[in-house]
């Protein structure tokens, strides 16, 4: 049993014209099991939020706590956050020429395992992985992320999140771009996760899509640096009828 | 062709082509000051089977295929009494790489080294130089491809760390037939390569690749000349380096010319360096001169750059340490080149050279 407590967060970025302030104190507490989706306007943080708590240097704290099962990872490294049993998948997977996908995913499950896997049985795992989210096995020797079509990205991103075995996944937007057939394939991915290992979810996404295929247990409105409204899936209903248009005050 | 010159000109410096070189450090190769030792270093690995020859011949047997204004090609020829020379027989392919080593020279003297690589018609091979040790050593050579013949060329550079090394390259490719280079530098005090192409026949090809590591002190350059004289020539230049450490220095040239003579001509080079710390330099020229506006294609391209943030971030979001996510970027930064050696033990070595290479950066 896991859970991440984000207290007061804030957060900034430097810009030419000095830090603004993006996240102006965000709470939320998520458990293992639990699904919690966060929806919001575009430029509104959601991506802010996912970055820091996995640690990306380009965003600033400037105040509140995150911990995951009491340790305040703030002051863990990246690596540190996501051997603590964090993960994120990313709205814009990175790509990292010249290092295949086999390579990537066999130095970072050595990593969060602490040695590395027998080559049989982490083979056989890969091959699974790769077949349940209907992905070509020559994918495996193709460079990270490059080249990738938007959808091949996000699977990568969900099959690291079936092989790594996170306890806490903030997924960010993992459904933009993805064609009904490809949804549905990642958000089984997701599910087969939350199932299999209890996995806490932070879903965050701009549409309602993809909540048809992920249950939410809760729904946070986000808008502005922070959350604007709680509720649980009733209120996804009703931004799908309503939109955001009550929450963004300028 | 060029004129005929005897008199040497001691560089100065100002010289195009000797602008970036500490001519200081070149242990007086260019001077006439090195100590001339007699050694022949150059030894194959193994026995080579039919369809190639290795042999020491005497240089009035075999005179240099074309005049060379390079102050140190001129003092290899003055000084090298001999030439080795390999030569693959006509219509031979032979398919396990030919390895040569040159065996430790050390530092008392300087070795002047010609050396001729011939090409029959229609033949094929691999031919691997590995350079190990300390040595003075400029190196002369001289590839002769005659139609329809096919070389991959491997060197090599594994220097320990006083190495002062001066060589040209210099390929004669003729009507149909591919060269291809591959050229690492991982080790040196001083390494200054030439790698030199003239076209001789139509529809010919060649590429030219490299990868290069300096660390704190180390001067490396690499100046690449591709003479497109003839229709319907291809060439690729592919040069990618690392640099990390106090006064780490590269300099890549890359001078490509299309002659009015070259229509149909198919060129692009590229030289990417990756900067990981202060107080390295990394001078890039590509430099494409166009007689014909009848080509298909003509392009260069050079990017300097330190470590990309996001790609060490999304490594190290999966666990990755720091360390461990740079050393997966310098690999793939050089994998492309690397695998093109074609021996899986090479690759692996020059690898974990350049694991080594990074890990005295510290992060
Ligand atoms: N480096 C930056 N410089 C200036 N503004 C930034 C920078 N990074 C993010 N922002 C701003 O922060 C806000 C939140 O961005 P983001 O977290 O990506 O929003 P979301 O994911 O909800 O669309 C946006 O208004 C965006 O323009
Ligand atoms: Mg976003």
């Amino acid at each position: 049993m896991s859970t991440l407590d984000i207290r007061g967060l804030q957060v900034s970025v430097e810009t030419e014209n000095g830090p603004i302030e993006i996240l102006k104190g965000v709470d939320l507490t998520i458990k293992s099991g639990e699904t919690h989706a966060i929806m919001g306007p575009n430029g509104s943080g959601k991506s802010t939020l996912a970055y820091s708590i996995a640690g990306h240097p380009k965003y600033k704290i400037t105040g509140g706590v995150v911990t995951l099962d009491g340790e305040d990872i703030l002051e863990m490294s990246v690596d540190q956050r996501a051997k603590a049993g964090l993960f994120l998948a990313m709205q814009y997977p990175v790509e990292v020429p010249g290092v295949s996908v086999s390579n990537f995913l066999r130095t970072a499950v050595t990593a969060l395992r602490g040695e590395a896997p027998k080559l049989r049985t982490w083979v056989g795992e890969v091959k699974g992985a790769m077949e349940a989210l209907s992905m070509d096995p020559s994918f495996a020797q193709r460079n990270v992320n490059e080249g990738f079509s938007g959808g091949e990205k996000k699977r990568h991103e969900i099959m690291q999140l079936e092989l790594l075995k996170p306890k806490i996944a903030i997924l960010d937007e993992t459904d933009s771009g993805l064609d009904v057939d490809a949804l549905r394939i990642v958000s089984e991915g997701v599910n087969r996760a939350k199932k299999d290992n209890n996995l806490g979810v932070l879903l965050i996404t701009h549409y309602t899509r993809i909540l048809r295929y992920i249950e939410p247990d809760f729904v946070h409105v986000f808008a502005n640096g922070r959350i604007v409204e709680e509720g649980g899936p009733e209120l996804a209903e009703k931004l799908e009828a309503t939109g955001y248009a009550e929450y963004v005050t300028n | 062709m060029s004129v005929l010159t005897t008199n040497y000109l001691v560089p100065t410096g100002r010289e195009e082509a000797w602008r970036f070189t500490p001519l200081k450090r070149l242990a007086g190769l260019h001077d006439g000051t090195a100590v001339v030792g007699q050694r022949k270093s150059l030894a194959p690995s193994h026995d080579f089977g039919p369809g190639v020859r290795f042999s020491h011949v005497g240089r009035e047997l075999l005179a240099p295929l074309s005049q060379s204004d390079d102050v140190i090609v001129q003092r290899v020829r003055e000084n090298a009494l001999e030439v080795a020379h390999l030569e693959i027989l006509p219509n031979s392919e032979i398919a396990e790489p030919l390895m040569f080593t040159r065996v430790q020279s050390g530092l008392d003297s300087a070795e002047f080294s010609r050396v001729r690589i011939t090409l029959g018609a229609h033949s094929k091979a691999t031919v691997i130089f590995e350079n190990t040790g300390d040595s003075i050593l400029a190196e002369d050579i001289e590839f002769d491809l005659a139609p329809g013949s096919h070389l991959t060329f491997v060197t090599l550079q594994e220097w320990e760390s006083k190495t002062v090394f001066a060589a040209s390259h210099r390929a004669f490719v003729d009507r149909d037939a591919t060269f291809k280079s591959i050229c690492v530098t991982v080790g040196g005090s001083l390494v200054r390569i030439l790698p030199t192409v003239e076209f001789k026949g139509a529809g010919a090809s060649v590429e030219l690749l490299g990868v290069y590591f300096a660390t704190a002190g180390q001067y490396f350059e690499h100046r690449m000349h591709v003479d497109h004289l003839v229709p319907n020539a291809k060439s690729r230049v592919n040069y990618k380096g690392a640099l990390a450490g106090e006064k780490a220095h590269t300099v890549w040239i890359g001078d490509v010319f299309i002659r009015a003579a070259a229509e149909g001509t198919d060129t692009y080079e590229l030289n990417r360096n990756l900067l990981l710390s202060d107080g390295a330099r990394a001078d890039s020229v590509p430099n494409l001169e166009i007689e014909t506006g009848e080509i298909v294609g003509a392009g260069h391209a050079s990017t300097t750059g330190r470590f990309d943030d996001e790609q060490l971030f999304y490594l190290m979001s999966r666990g990755i340490e720091l360390d461990d996510a740079r050393r997966l970027v310098v690999r793939g930064f050089f994998n492309e080149i690397v695998m093109e050696i074609n021996d899986e033990k090479i690759q692996e070595r020059i690898m974990n050279r350049i694991d080594g290479e990074l890990a005295k950066v510290g992060s």
